[in-house]
């Protein structure tokens, strides 16, 4: 409890809070802005990839909502996960961990939020994507925090959908539905989740096993681990190149997600090839900063072609 | 006047300045809010805000 009944110097009883102590930048952290800028970059990448055209005060409120949406589920996940942001100490400098603020206040903060952006989506942009952003809230935080994290070692496989979801709502923004298209830019950072996931837990699976999560590392060992990353990078180079395939994207595109797919594969063979010392720590650091690096151009060459062809 | 037997919440000074400017910071978010509501009516309606059958 945060109240505490204590005498003050004059011996009056008084009652002495201890939350309250959030600055506006600790509430921004709820947030996790990092993760916010992925979403909103591949919310606006769906969002103009869409067929149609849409309002551009229209399109700012969607990636808006979309975004504080994010964001929400963030503080949402950070009120669940307190305990094991406590040790870790990746997380362990997080609000609510470093005592800026209250779980109370955390979860108050992400479910306003949340209720906010969806009911602001529906009734400015429409109710299809609102429902569609509720239901990605629910995913992450309900299905992958509260369920599957502490669960499975599968966790990030599944719960990676709701990272996915993000250039899906933004395409729904425009054409209130879903398509092949939207879902194979669900499909690619889906199945890009998992490797770049796992190659951050294998330098980092020590902080895992000592909070009690079962990252794959943790349960199914090193070795393994290694596997499914080889495995997931060789089914992600193709999917990445869909778009070219199935005809939303250019021959440009093609060639250059062929190129970084079969980087993404040689640096996850680097991953599996080095197993001990400094080494294998490099390659995982490697394999997990060009993953960023991968799904940051993919999109970023979608966005640039439909803004040629639209102009 | 309450305060001298007042035996509620005392908020430290500390506690204070946080509150004061997170609530600069929901107001300023407010007035966004009214801002993008009027944006957008106006974007939705366009003249036809003023169109309006009695």
């Amino acid at each position: 409890m945060s109240l505490v009944e204590r005498q003050d110097t004059i011996g009056q009883d008084t009652a002495v809070w201890d939350g309250g102590m959030g600055s506006v930048g600790d509430y921004v952290s709820l947030l996790k802005p990092r993760v916010m800028s992925l979403v909103i970059f591949t919310a606006f990448v769906g969002l103009m990839l869409a067929p149609g055209t849409v309002h551009p005060v229209l399109g700012a409120v969607a990636i808006l909502c979309i975004a504080i949406g994010a964001g929400a589920s963030g503080a949402l996940n950070m009120w669940y996960d307190a305990d094991i942001d406590e040790i870790m100490t990746r997380t362990q400098k997080r609000p609510i961990p470093a005592g800026k603020v209250t779980r109370e206040e955390a979860f108050a903060f992400g479910m306003t939020l949340s209720i906010g952006s969806v009911v602001t989506l529906g009734l400015l942009v429409n109710w299809f994507a609102g429902a569609f952003l509720a239901f990605t809230i629910f995913f992450y935080v309900v299905v992958y925090t509260m369920w599957l994290k502490r669960s499975t070692p599968q966790n990030i496989v599944i719960g990676g959908a709701a990272g996915a979801f993000p250039p899906m709502v933004g395409w729904a923004s425009v054409t209130g539905s879903v398509s092949l298209e939207s879902f194979v830019l669900f499909l690619i950072i889906f199945m890009w989740t998992p490797p770049h996931f796992w190659a951050l837990a294998l330098f980092k699976s020590g902080d895992y096993r000592a909070a009690g999560v079962p990252m794959l590392p943790v349960v199914a060992g090193e070795t393994s681990t290694r596997h499914h990353i080889l495995v997931y990078s060789l089914l992600l180079a193709p999917i990445g190149v869909a778009p070219f395939l199935l005809g939303f994207a250019s021959p440009v595109y093609g060639a250059a997600a062929a190129f970084l797919g079969l980087a993404f594969v040689a640096l996850a063979g680097d991953v599996w090839r080095k197993r001990e010392g400094d080494a294998a720590r490099q390659a995982c650091i490697r394999l997990f900063k060009f993953s960023i690096f991968y799904l940051f151009l993919l999109f970023a060459i979608l966005l640039a072609e439909s803004l040629i062809v639209g102009a | 006047m309450m305060a001298e037997d007042d035996q509620g919440i005392r908020l430290t000074q500390e506690q204070q300045k946080k509150r004061r400017s997170r609530s600069i910071a929901i107001a300023l978010a407010l007035v966004a809010l009214v801002v993008l509501f009027y944006a957008v009516t106006i974007v939705k309606l366009g003249p036809g805000v003023m169109d309006r059958a009695l």
